[in-house]
């Protein structure tokens, strides 16, 4: 309509075909993502890749001898040291992850199938705490179970321990139990999701053809939910391998981790390609261990069908 | 009767669920018990009520610093992680392009990799680029870790957003900027303002990242983590925390009814008017 006062036929075209593609899907789409995506490749992706190339040079007092070397992956990984702290850092993380999915399970599915009008009411419930500050909750279980703490003085009051016991604080149960707790919500979540996304209709086939609740439930819902507990391991898993405040204020010297000793190469120690080496170390073994839980839950997945 | 009856049907997992929900609590609430207990060591029994702890809080000026501190860099990150949220959230669920679910992967990546690991690996950048630490090197580490709290929040308000409203508007000659205003901000911003709180509450709890990129302004988590080397000031701590939690609990509630309203707004027949 407005056609003739927009000028020239050709004119018209070029400016046409230039809004086209400035007005085609895929160009908008990117070009709204791209401060985000630019935010995220420079302050996450440009970091890790120096710190890559920080594993492989070498710290000469205050600069850094950039000459290509993989001394700081053999003190990584042979150093005792930081051998037994990768080591401990994988089995706590997996202990907690492993805990965290077995313990989320039960409330996820209570929540799904028998949560009624209140699902919301009790995602949020359950949610709440982990909106607190993480430094907070690890400080509250250093009150509970430090040697003049709540457990202890509780118990005593009780009667049943005479002195205080020192075995619950400062070692890597400790460690575990507050990771547990830490990270319970965030393997609910992926779990409920999963078990909402399971057809109904189906556990019902399988009561109808027979199978009992327990039957129904280990060879219809539990694989269809895999998926499901997949993330929730992983969630839990990858993070807490790198943790920091916990082991620090609740591992005492048997709870130190992996990240304790990063942190003392970017501080006191001051080798950060050292550090930046037991990073990558750590980030690569993590993986490993994520994607062998992925090949094990699939294949669990696949024996019960 | 027919929930009564089922909730009963599922006794043991209700008991269950009852049991976690205790484990997920009772933690979190000996702060505030002890915070009003006259004794300095957290042990039972309790010694008698006193709110000294809170009153020594406003006379130590390190506190009302980091506060202070925290507010801002709070404020800063809520509004720089929402407005990069929005543009993404917006892009993820309006538009369909190649390479979109990596581009939403890198984003959301912070959410799982481990805090210290994305810590060290900004500070090593900014030294490296000669930034010197201080509280706007936390807002640029809290912005990165606050987007894919604020996607999430953001993406579940976006979708399922009419979009025959907007052609509707600009069938009847809104401009592109019009209808954004005029049509599609109404409709976000229960989810906007929730972004907002939930950024806000992330960034005044988080602990790593101020850790490691601060330099020497501390924020609130941070003058905590200074204060816990002295048992002697374990109640102040423990006053302070409480007033954190209580702090978090009402933001991230305010954030969620938002965020319901928000998911409402955009997903009944009624649109603006539900």
């Amino acid at each position: 309509m407005t056609a003739a006062a927009e000028g020239s036929p050709l004119l018209r075209m070029t400016r046409a075909r230039r809004n086209a593609l400035l007005q085609s899907e895929p160009v908008q789409g990117f070009a709204l993502i791209s401060p985000t995506f630019l935010y995220a490749l420079i302050l996450l992706v440009l970091p890790i890749l120096v710190v890559i190339a920080h594993s492989f040079w070498t710290q000469n007092y205050l600069t850094i001898d950039r000459t290509f070397t993989l001394e700081n992956y053999r003190i990584a990984l042979t150093e005792p040291i930081y051998r037994d702290l990768l080591w401990r850092s994988l089995y706590i993380s997996l202990t907690v992850s492993l805990f965290t999915v077995l313990l989320a399970y039960p409330i996820a599915y209570f929540i799904s199938f028998h949560g009624g009008r209140h699902k919301s009411l009790w995602l949020f419930l359950i949610t709440i705490p982990f909106w607190t500050s993480y430094l907070l909750r690890v400080m509250s279980w250093k009150v509970i179970l430090g040697y003049n703490g709540v457990l202890n003085s509780g118990l005593m009051g009780l009667g049943i321990i005479d002195e205080p016991s020192t075995a619950l604080l400062y070692n890597s149960s400790a460690v575990i139990i507050t990771l547990t707790h830490a990270w319970a919500a965030f393997a609910i979540l992926p779990i409920f999701v999963s078990l909402e996304k399971v057809d109904r209709t189906l556990v019902e086939a399988a009561t109808d053809l027979g199978d009992g609740p327990l039957r129904s439930f280990l060879r219809v819902t539990l694989p269809l939910t895999a998926p499901g507990v997949i993330s929730a391991a992983l969630i839990v898993m990858i993070p807490t391998v790198g943790d920091y405040v916990t082991p620090k204020l609740v591992g005492g010297k048997d709870g130190v981790m992996i990240a304790n000793a990063i942190q003392a190469q970017f501080g006191k120690a001051s080798n950060w390609p050292l550090g930046a080496a037991l990073s990558v170390t750590t980030m690569l073994i993590v993986t490993l261990m994520a994607g062998a839980t992925v090949l094990i839950i699939r294949a669990l997945q696949r024996l019960a069908r | 009767m027919t929930a009564v009856r089922r909730f009963l049907s599922s006794g043991w997992l209700a008991a269950y669920a009852f049991l976690y929900v205790v484990f997920l609590y009772l933690p979190v609430i000996f702060l505030p018990i002890f915070s009003i207990n006259t004794a300095a060591t957290p042990k039972f029994p309790l010694s008698g009520f006193t709110l000294h702890w809170y009153e020594d809080l406003p006379r130590t000026p390190a506190l009302l610093d980091a506060a202070w501190n925290s507010l801002i860099v709070g404020v800063s990150a809520a509004i720089l992680s929402t407005v990069l949220g929005i543009l993404a959230a917006r892009s993820i669920t309006r538009y369909r392009y190649p390479g979109r679910r990596t581009i939403n992967g890198l984003i959301m990546a912070p959410l799982v990799l481990p805090e210290v690991i994305v810590a060290i690996s900004m500070l090593l950048v900014m030294l490296q680029l000669g930034l010197s630490l201080s509280l706007f090197t936390v807002v640029l580490g809290h912005v990165l870790v606050c987007i894919p709290y604020s996607m999430t929040v953001l993406t579940s308000g976006f979708e399922g957003f009419d979009r025959s409203l907007e052609e509707a508007s600009s069938d009847l000659g809104e401009s592109a900027f019009g209808t954004f205003r005029r049509v599609t901000l109404p409709m976000v911003a229960p989810a906007i303002i929730s972004s907002l709180l939930v950024c806000f509450t992330i960034s005044l709890d988080e602990f790593i990242i101020a850790f490691f990129l601060t330099g020497t302004e501390a924020t609130l988590p941070i003058y905590i983590w200074g204060q816990l080397r002295f048992a002697a000031k374990l109640p102040g701590v423990l006053a302070l925390g409480t007033l954190l939690l209580v702090a978090s609990f009402l933001l991230m509630t305010v954030a969620e009814i938002l965020r319901r309203r928000a998911t409402r707004r955009t997903q009944n027949e009624g649109g603006l008017y539900a």
